[in-house]
């Protein structure tokens, strides 16, 4: 059945870029193409563009469905749609996948133009400004000067940031949701052991699987179920699975007996089958390198210096990941540079991945602050 | 567009111009437990002022997300930690003291971000409060419409009262204005005829 709020049936558009993408690490992509999306029509003065930076596992897909699968719903299409809080009635609205992703742009599965091989291992560690910067080659491409909004949670609420500072001139707001100024070192370690989880499953090969054919799914279903159990909470968990069993009674033995380890084993497999494991390890590090304020000996309100947009910051009360401190933190330092600047902390129970739920108050919100921005 | 038409309180609240006839245009405001926004936007509108309002309430919150104005979640309870000292020209704290729970740390917090201060409070002094108690029962104000038991109302005081909290607080009143159930001025026995009590102070240092 046709949503009729959906934005209907999408198809990935391709650019190639020339130019070459000078890198944080100091190495360089000489030219690279990324896959993205659009919804609504950008109007005859280019001011209502709204750039969606998409999260850790994420890619171009926000809204929509593609003709071919039926279930191929965009990520948000609860939030990006015709009527919907991210108006695409109003709003030009476009979805990328970053590079380094696996999801159509140039990553670890490409081959390297220089070798005729995969990337693989050999694929330049990316960092939010790269992509930043990539994605600010795309609205080149595509003419626009000046987003409205630069919007993201998560890993895509620190690319908005990032816009800020390195493009102060070309966002007038900035949507930045359940995500943090940098990570902690609990996140960090997090990250690592699903890091190491990919990197010393034996079907790795140290990062070139692609060559012997295979994939180390073990490792990436880890990662994924690992990192599955600190998006949400621990009261989502207990209402949605309890301690529930599979077969109503104890086996005594290590096969699945309650209902959360199948689901995580689930959602591992699915993620295993879909996701590349040199992505993931990507992912992750840009997650853990980014930290806007120590350029500035760690002061996050001299790095916001810079900044001219209008934010809107939301965070969750059951995110633990990224924890409404962490955006109090963002709040703060744009607090002391005069920006303007909304905060909602939002009551929800689902933990971190509450900024992809359909939460009618969080919707409100969003919706409220999107139809004052004039275009 | 969405049915995001917020009711213009202005016209209810003729408080709102004795606030503003203290504030000097372009000034950075800050208007804690702003409610609905109304103030800040009309400060905006009339003054031109920046500034943000600090609200708990999730319903005052998104109304003020539709009137366009600045607003954090915050609780004034747990201080204001997110504001630099001496960052705002003035610090609004209008007709909410009287629900405040710790009544001596908000106004050092508003000494301490604020260069002046402004608080508007019901004057509990007003006469006919004080019938009502002689009567033997507990007012029901206009400006404080609940019952004893249901009222979010947990610190109410007079003129005379808060005068003496600002000296205790090492907080300097520089100018003080007093309406009554018409909204005019009263001059002649304030603490028994004002109905509403507007005070502007700054810290002595």
């Amino acid at each position: 059945m046709q949503d009729s709020k959906s934005v209907g049936v999408v198809i990935p558009q391709f650019v190639q870029i020339d130019k070459p993408l000078q890198l944080k690490s100091g190495l360089s992509l000489d030219s690279y193409h990324l896959v993205y999306e659009t919804y609504g029509q950008l109007n005859a003065a280019y001011s209502n563009a709204v750039l969606i930076c998409h999260a850790l596992s994420g890619n171009h897909h926000v809204a929509g469905v593609y003709a071919e699968n039926e279930k191929s719903i965009g990520w948000w299409d609860n939030m990006v749609g015709p009527g919907k809080p991210i108006d695409t009635n109003r709003f030009f609205v476009i979805g990328v996948n970053n590079p380094g992703g696996c999801h159509g742009s140039t990553g670890p599965a490409s081959v390297d133009p220089h070798t005729g091989k995969h990337y693989g291992a050999g694929f330049p560690v990316v960092t939010v400004e790269d992509w930043v910067e990539a994605q600010a080659q795309l609205a080149e491409h595509l003419g626009i000067e000046q987003f409205a909004a630069v919007v993201g949670g998560s890993l895509g609420g620190m690319q908005a940031m990032q816009w800020t500072l390195d493009y102060p001139e070309k966002v007038r707001h900035a949507l930045v949701i359940a995500a943090a100024p940098k990570l902690t070192a609990q996140n960090i370690a997090f990250n690592d052991v699903a890091r190491q989880a990919i990197m010393t499953d034996q079907e790795f090969y140290g990062g070139n699987f692609y060559a012997y054919d295979t994939l180390p799914r073990r490792g990436l279903r880890l990662a994924r179920m690992l990192g599955h159990i600190t998006y949400l909470s621990d009261d989502s968990m207990a209402a949605k699975f309890g301690r529930s069993l599979r077969n109503g009674e104890l086996s005594f033995g290590f096969d699945v007996e309650f209902e959360i380890e199948s689901y995580l084993r689930y959602q591992g497999d699915k993620f295993a089958d879909l996701f590349d494991a040199n992505s993931y390890l990507l992912m992750t590090k840009a997650l853990d390198y980014f930290d806007p304020a120590a350029a500035y000996n760690g002061d996050l309100s001299a790095a916001f210096r810079v900044a001219k947009a209008n934010f809107l910051v939301i965070s969750f009360t059951s995110d633990w990941r990224f924890s409404p401190e962490r955006s109090r933190e963002i709040v703060k330092a744009l607090l002391n540079n005069e920006l303007n600047v909304s905060y909602a902390e939002i009551t929800s129970s689902y933990g971190h991945d509450s900024f992809l739920m359909t939460t009618p108050y969080y919707h409100q919100l969003v919706r409220a602050y999107m139809d004052n921005i004039s275009i | 567009m969405t049915d995001t038409t917020v009711p213009s309180t202005i016209a209810l609240r003729p408080d709102f111009a004795a606030i503003a006839a203290w504030i000097h245009p372009g000034a950075k405001i800050l208007d804690l437990g702003c409610g609905d926004g109304s103030l800040l936007r009309y400060l905006r509108d009339t003054r031109n002022v920046f500034g943000y309002g600090v609200e708990i309430d999730d319903d005052n919150l998104l109304s003020c997300f539709r009137n366009g104005i600045n607003v954090i979640h915050n609780d004034l309870e747990a201080g204001l930690s997110s504001f630099a000292s001496d960052s705002f020209d003035f610090v609004i704290l209008s007709q909410t003291l009287q629900a405040v729970r710790h009544t001596e740390g908000i106004i050092q917090e508003i000494l301490r971000v604020g260069k002046e201060g402004i608080i508007s409070f019901p004057n509990f002094g007003y006469w006919k409060n004080r019938v009502q108690v002689i009567s033997g029962r507990m007012p029901v104000p206009e400006t404080l419409p609940y019952n004893w038991y249901d009222t979010p109302n947990i610190h109410l005081c007079t003129l005379d009262d808060f005068e003496a909290l600002c000296q205790q607080c090492n907080a300097r009143i520089l100018e003080r204005s007093v309406m009554n159930n018409h909204y005019r001025p009263v001059n002649f026995l304030p603490n028994l005829r004002g109905m509403l009590a507007f005070y502007r102070f700054e810290s002595k240092g």
